[in-house]
């Protein structure tokens, strides 16, 4: 549908826009909206962006198609008296504790009650406080903030498919809760931070606590404080300081030399190790025609989503760590003896873009005697309020340059900041190693918003079929595809914001697609800008290769620079008991892959038994068969040889199973 | 509450019988409801595991509708209506007769004994009968505080005998 409407006496063409909200900003007019998302589907919660419309009154716009002829207003007296109304009902049932939100200058509603001049409220404060929930490392959720807009709601089912958040109860009693009304951490949460970087409000916020811990490491004389830079927030720190989307890794490394910090490293540094290690695994891969398509794992989200949606994928995943953990693992595990220093005294803090790396930093495998790889993860956003605390004037600093011995960056590690980086590096790498290619080896197929992008390329006699995918949903359809059959590819690049990490849960506010956009081109200057743009021309990386492991590629870089993953349940829970009974106890798995496997053929044959039988949502064992633990010991049965299988296992002598 | 025998076969049926089709949801959710007397919160992980659709989605639903109750409820449902016609009628001193018999509170509506469910309903369409009670899926009209403890006792000695 196309035609004309009227916005404040403006003619105004539309085309294919869905609502009026659109054609009004496409033609420079903002209406104030707080539920609103572009790239979602339209809830009209807020109401904050009525406009009145001759011969319909006041309506909402995000939920009102344009009609050829419509004559709209979007400032009249009516509208602005029901927006204040609006804003009052809203900031009633709103903490106004402005001073002390994290969310303050980045708060749409603290934004629109000072645009609209509401100064006083006729409504009092809510008395009631409701806990906030800080279990997970990554997002804190603070109900007492919430307006119930339902954008984390809506971005965690429709750009990530998992869908943590929704609305619990109705009403005066709506609350937005996790899971079955459980802390974050106990839930399927991938830590994205994609509803942090909606959340309009300060509801959903990054878990900062790393800054006191950064801090506390700084003012520590014992300690030596390092620091390594991801690639996205070089693009978007600026941003914190009204410099726009620019680079600033020279101002970066020079006010975190200012704060006390004693070595300051380059991420991009890990992502060419990355790259190395990847793209040999994967030529590896190739050539044993084995667990094809290679599936990167740089994303801390993607791989907890694979973890607890695809157990059946995790051989697919590169056993690569991400660049932020073959760092830690570097400089904890050699570059601390270079400096002479225990891992414990060494404090590796990384400025990253994204909130899921505070929970990868904290995995359990990452560890080196006993000390975590990377002590504390800060956020873009916090990095930036650290320098804002220290009283650093960001835009007068003088750049400098990172330290040596790992002080060279490509191009190619620098891409790693954006959707389709990890892949274009990886081809870069391997055109130069079987092609000889020399330079920059640009690959366009990968650059671009889009969520799922896929071309074959020639390598040599070979064709590869590669695919790039942001967002989980996308990725899920894109798994969907490869698993029935529809689609052959090679390798599949994965990052779960959008965007990749430009777009990360821990970039500023506005984090929308216009900002990741401009993000992601700085991403692309800065590549053509170096000097070297293929993981295999930085020479710095060869020496370190070389003095630490003897070169790369070995099984001395698999033990420090690779991991392994294990399936992960979505969500938390007891053993739940099916039936009661004085022999042993059989737990039988009732995750979604079990379940589909058989569980309940084989709680059907325990029900017979005198035993006692419990069932519990993932056992966290996936395999072929259905995961039954009898004993403390988890098999992997199938309905027609349970009986044998707990035979084998339980110990007993009842011989009620015979 | 721990030791409860959870129905998991019956529940695959019930999902089954729906071919888990994700807009037979609230049909699922009154069958549950109806083979427990509740929705047990291991039943609805149970639903959104089989079903592969997100927990808080199931629990969402589950919480809309009034007609879901996530705590156990007595084995008979005593309706009170407290519509306009009803409460001018009379419903109060009914409300306030059962409370006291079954020492209940509003926070509390269920007996121990899970024998008795007190709840208030907005309006059942019969105000011509104000005020009325509906108790265990039969509707009483022109209720009195008196009226309402004979019918808990039939209630109850129906109980007793089965």
């Amino acid at each position: 549908m196309s035609g004309k409407i009227t916005i404040n006496g403006q003619v105004i063409d539309f085309t294919d826009e869905k609502n009026i909200l659109a054609v009004a900003r496409k033609a420079g007019i903002d209406i104030p909206t707080l539920c609103y998302h572009p790239e979602l589907t339209i809830a009209g919660a807020c109401r904050l962006c009525v406009v009145e419309i001759e011969r319909m009154g006041i309506q909402a716009s995000c939920s009102t198609a344009p009609v050829d002829g419509m004559v709209v207003y979007t400032n009249s007296e009516r509208v602005n008296r029901v927006r204040k109304m609006v804003l009052e009902l809203l900031l009633a049932n709103h903490d106004r504790e402005c001073t002390t939100c994290d969310s303050s200058g980045a708060c749409k509603l603290q934004k629109y009650a000072n645009d609209y001049g509401i100064k006083r409220l006729r409504y009092p404060s809510r008395t009631v406080k409701a806990p906030l929930d800080t279990s997970s490392l990554s997002v804190v959720r603070d109900p007492n903030k919430c307006i119930l807009c339902g954008l984390c709601v809506r971005v965690c089912k429709e750009k990530q498919g998992i869908g943590v958040w929704d609305f619990k109860n109705r009403g005066s009693r709506t609350e937005i809760v996790a899971a079955m009304d459980q802390p974050l951490a106990e839930s399927s949460c991938i830590n994205c931070g994609q509803c942090i970087a909606v959340c309009p409000c300060g509801a959903l916020t990054s878990n900062s606590s790393a800054i006191e811990e950064v801090w506390a490491a700084i003012r520590d004389p014992k300690k030596t404080v390092v620091c390594q830079i991801a690639p996205a927030p070089r693009a978007a720190l600026g941003e914190e300081f009204g410099l726009g989307s620019v680079d600033v890794t020279g101002k970066i490394v020079a006010a975190l030399r200012r704060i006390g910090f004693n070595k300051v490293f380059d991420t991009a540094f890990a992502a060419d190790m990355t790259t190395v290690e990847e793209s040999n695994e994967f030529l590896a891969r190739l050539v044993k025609g084995e667990n094809l398509p290679l599936f990167t794992s740089c994303c801390p989200g993607w791989v907890k989503y694979a973890e607890e949606f695809h157990p059946e994928l995790l051989n697919n995943l590169s056993s690569c760590r991400s660049p932020q953990q073959m760092f830690g693992s570097v400089l904890k595990k050699k570059y601390s003896k270079d400096l002479g220093i225990a891992p414990e005294d060494m404090f590796v803090v990384s400025i990253m873009p994204c909130t899921a790396k505070k929970y990868e930093a904290r995995r359990p495998e990452f560890m080196t005697e006993g000390s975590y790889d990377v002590d504390a993860v800060l956020t873009t956003v916090e990095a930036a309020r650290m320098f804002r605390e220290a009283g650093i004037i960001f835009d007068a600093l003088e750049d400098s340059e990172f330290d040596q011995p790992m002080q060279q960056t490509t191009g190619s590690g620098v891409l790693f900041g954006t959707t389709g980086g990890v892949m274009e590096s990886v081809v870069r790498y391997v055109a130069g190693k079987l092609l000889n290619a020399e330079g920059r080896v640009d690959v366009e197929f990968t650059r671009g918003m889009e969520d799922t992008k896929i071309a074959s390329i020639n390598v040599g006699d070979n064709k590869l079929t590669l695919a790039v995918v942001n967002g989980l949903a996308a990725a899920e359809e894109l798994i969907k595809k490869i698993q029935s059959g529809e689609l052959t590819v090679h390798a599949v690049e994965v990052m779960a914001c959008p965007g990749g990490c430009v777009g990360g849960g821990g970039q500023p506010f506005q984090n929308d697609g216009e900002r990741r956009q401009a993000r992601a081109r700085e991403i692309y200057n800065i590549d053509a800008k170096l000097v070297l743009h293929k993981a295999q021309d930085n020479e710095d990386l060869d020496k370190i290769f070389e003095k630490y492991w003897g070169g790369c590629c070995n099984h001395e870089t698999h033990h420090d620079l690779h991991t392994h993953y294990r399936p992960k349940k979505r969500i938390a829970g007891n053993e739940i008991l099916i039936k009661d009974g004085e022999g042993p106890e059989i737990t039988v798995c009732l995750g979604e892959g079990c379940l589909k496997k058989g569980s309940l053929a084989v709680v059907e044959k325990l029900l017979a038994l005198p035993v006692k039988v419990k069932g519990v949502f993932c056992l966290e064992s996936c395999g072929d068969g259905v995961s039954v633990k009898v004993n403390s010991q988890i098999q992997n049965v199938k309905a027609e040889n349970v009986m044998e299988a707990i035979k084998a296992n339980c110990g007993c002598n009842c011989s009620t199973c015979l | 509450m721990e030791n409860r025998d959870i129905k998991f076969l019956k529940l695959q049926q019930i999902i089954d019988s729906h071919e888990g089709k994700v807009s037979h949801l609230i049909a699922i959710l009154q069958e549950t409801q109806a083979e427990y007397g509740y929705l047990p919160k291991e039943a609805l992980t149970y639903i959104a595991t089989a079903m592969g659709i997100s927990p808080a989605t199931v629990l969402g639903v589950a919480t809309f509708y009034a007609q879901f109750s996530l705590i156990p409820k007595g084995k008979y449902v005593i309706r009170v209506c407290d519509g306009t016609a009803c409460h001018v009628r009379g419903s109060e001193p009914i409300m306030m007769a059962l409370r006291k018999e079954l020492s209940l509170t509003p926070d509390n509506p269920t007996t121990s004994d899970l024998m008795f469910t007190v709840e208030t309903v907005s309006c059942l369409g019969a105000c011509g009968l104000a005020p009325v009670v509906v108790a265990d899926e039969e509707v009483h009209g022109q209720m009195t505080p008196d009226g309402i403890l004979e019918i808990i006792k039939k209630l109850a000695n129906a109980a007793s005998e089965n």
